[in-house]
């Protein structure tokens, strides 16, 4: 099973598969071509029945990183796929179609990061209020918190 | 409420069912409910954000706060999201320690639910005998941490106190006087005809949903979605401890009081091996690291409502520059827009509750009738219908429970 993720990845999808790090037997960075992430996602969601257990946005130096933690429950491991986005544009289609339990992350992520994530059901504020200014997303790094509080119209 | 058209009942952002404010909204056509809209939050406190400004050291204590419940659950992921970044190895009584930790805060935490649950079927005996029973639990803590909650026993590397032989008797005792009341848990409430009649086949949750929607803990395993990650992903003393996975078949919202019932029994026995252990393993509490070395870690816990996940990053410094978590809640409430779909208004306040968000907000629940906004019915009036149900059919079938607990 433990090599069905990796050489199965790497058989099927080959060039997408830009890098693979098994850091422990237990933890294993898949870095995957943007453009191919849906149909890997669904590759170890459907085929090896992969637990989607969430997925993490980082705004980093190289880029808005999200990294798709799924849970081998079968092997003892998580695989995590990763993808690096250009941050001055970030965007990416949509696994919540696929995925049905992405769905509330990505809209997270949506808000939080300014992801664009195309094709997704539902694209309303999950934890910021619906008047939330358009272009502030808290957990970048350039983001510069209000000084009049609130959610950032008083000023 | 007229019987044709369709009406929201909008529960929370305050209500005593939910651990944190959220909002749903229960689309209903007479008394039925045919559509769930979730909104959260209400309570959005940015910690994420908040952990890129403190040390490793401070991190498991911000995380702690996350939950008043189950309050080691989110430290208990932390440490090992961080000692994973190394990887980084911890002495073999800390992972007792903190495996004991765990499971007691699963009795309680199970108890309390148990109690609640009781009490918005109608049954104030259920609540006040769970309660009852969950005080001795936390008065251990107390005696074992100084805590009867925010335990602060998790630190990177191992944890912050030992736990003194000379308290041993006392939790031995304490554990084995708990056996016999979730015994009578498991025999006399869960035969009772009336809360069967309440709880069986209401908000019944498929295992495709539980796939679908990532259903976690309690929630995925009484629909038969056999996951836990202390048996997947053994974690601190879990592969050194033996103990059953508890699953059910139905999804019901009687199973789900099952699994938690029976997951009690189990937390007592695998605290009890903890606690032989501790008689014997004596290789100090802490690996005492000084850094944190470049990389990136997953810590992962069992809570008693599911897989608690962190992620962080490290760039070599003392500070993550990103933390991220995942509560298993986050997963679990969606699961309510298909349990709650089909079933009746009455039946939606112990289904939102059976996934177990942890409850201690403020009552504050409107029944508004469409278009013109009327008010028609609060919180009170909510949890008055649900307990009215319970009581109509006890006059109706009479209860075993009466005839012995009165």
């Amino acid at each position: 099973m433990a090599d069905a993720v990796v050489q199965g990845t790497k058989s099927r999808f080959g060039e997408a598969i830009l890098e693979v790090f098994e850091k422990t037997p237990t933890r294993t960075y898949i870095t995957v071509d943007p453009t191919r992430l849906p149909d890997v996602a669904e590759y170890l969601y459907k085929d090896l029945g992969c637990r989607f257990s969430i997925a993490t946005g980082m705004h980093m130096a190289h880029g808005i990183e999200i990294l798709y933690h799924f849970a081998e429950d079968r092997g003892n491991r998580f695989v995590n796929l990763r993808v690096v986005l250009d941050a001055r544009r970030p965007s990416i289609d949509s696994i919540a179609l696929r995925v049905p339990a992405a769905e509330w992350i990505e809209r997270e992520m949506h808000e939080l990061l300014g992801i664009e994530f195309k094709g997704h059901p539902d694209m309303r504020h999950l934890l910021l209020t619906d008047d939330w200014p358009e272009g502030n997303w808290p957990l970048r790094r350039d983001w510069k918190e209000w000084k009049g509080g609130g959610n950032g119209q008083d000023k | 409420m007229a019987k044709t058209s369709k009406t929201i009942i909008p529960i929370g952002p305050y209500h005593p069912l939910q651990e944190e404010p959220e909002f749903f909204k229960l689309h209903v056509e007479g008394e039925k409910v045919v559509e769930l809209e979730i909104e959260i939050g209400y309570n959005h406190r940015g910690i994420e954000k908040l952990a890129e400004n403190l040390t490793y050291d401070q991190v498991p204590f911000l995380v702690e706060r996350i939950c008043g419940i189950c309050s080691s659950s989110h430290p208990f992921a932390s440490v090992q999201a961080i000692e994973d970044v190394g990887p980084l190895d911890i002495p073999e009584r800390a992972r007792y320690i903190r495996t004991f930790i765990g499971e007691l805060e699963r009795i309680h935490s199970h108890l309390l639910w148990l109690g609640l649950a009781g009490h918005f079927l109608g049954y104030n005996t259920v609540w006040m005998w769970a309660w009852k029973h969950r005080e001795p639990v936390l008065d251990l803590f107390e005696l074992l941490t100084g805590n009867r909650n925010h335990y602060g026993m998790m630190k990177p590397g191992g944890v912050r106190r030992d736990i003194a032989d000379e308290d041993l008797p006392r939790v031995m005792q304490t554990l084995d006087g708990l056996v016999k009341p979730v015994l009578m848990f498991r025999d006399v409430a869960l035969s009772d005809p009336v809360l069967q009649a309440r709880t069986k086949n209401v908000g019944v949750l498929s295992r495709q949903d539980c796939i679908d929607l990532g259903a976690l803990g309690p929630t995925a395993r009484s629909s038969d979605y056999d996951i836990d990650v202390r048996r997947d992903h053994p974690y601190a003393a879990y592969d050194r401890v033996k103990f059953n996975v508890i699953t059910t078949k139905n999804g019901d919202v009687f199973d789900k009081v099952v699994v938690r019932v029976l997951e009690m029994l189990e937390s007592v026995s695998i605290c009890k091996q903890c606690v032989e252990k501790l008689r014997e393993v004596r290789d100090g509490i802490d690996a005492n690291y000084k850094e944190i070395p470049p990389g990136e870690g997953i810590g992962l816990h069992e809570a008693p409502r599911g897989e608690v996940f962190h992620y962080t990053r490290s760039d070599g410094t003392n500070k993550p520059v990103r933390y991220k978590i995942r509560a298993p809640s986050y997963m679990n409430v969606p699961t309510n827009k298909r349990a709650c779909v089909g079933y009746t208004v009455s039946d939606a306040t112990i289904t939102l509750a059976a996934i177990d968000p942890c409850y201690c907000c403020t009552e504050r629940t409107l029944v508004v009738e469409a278009g013109t906004g009327k008010r028609l019915m609060n919180g009170k009036d909510l949890l008055g219908l649900s307990q009215e149900k319970t009581r109509k059919m006890l006059e109706k079938y009479g209860s075993r429970m009466d005839k012995i607990w009165t």
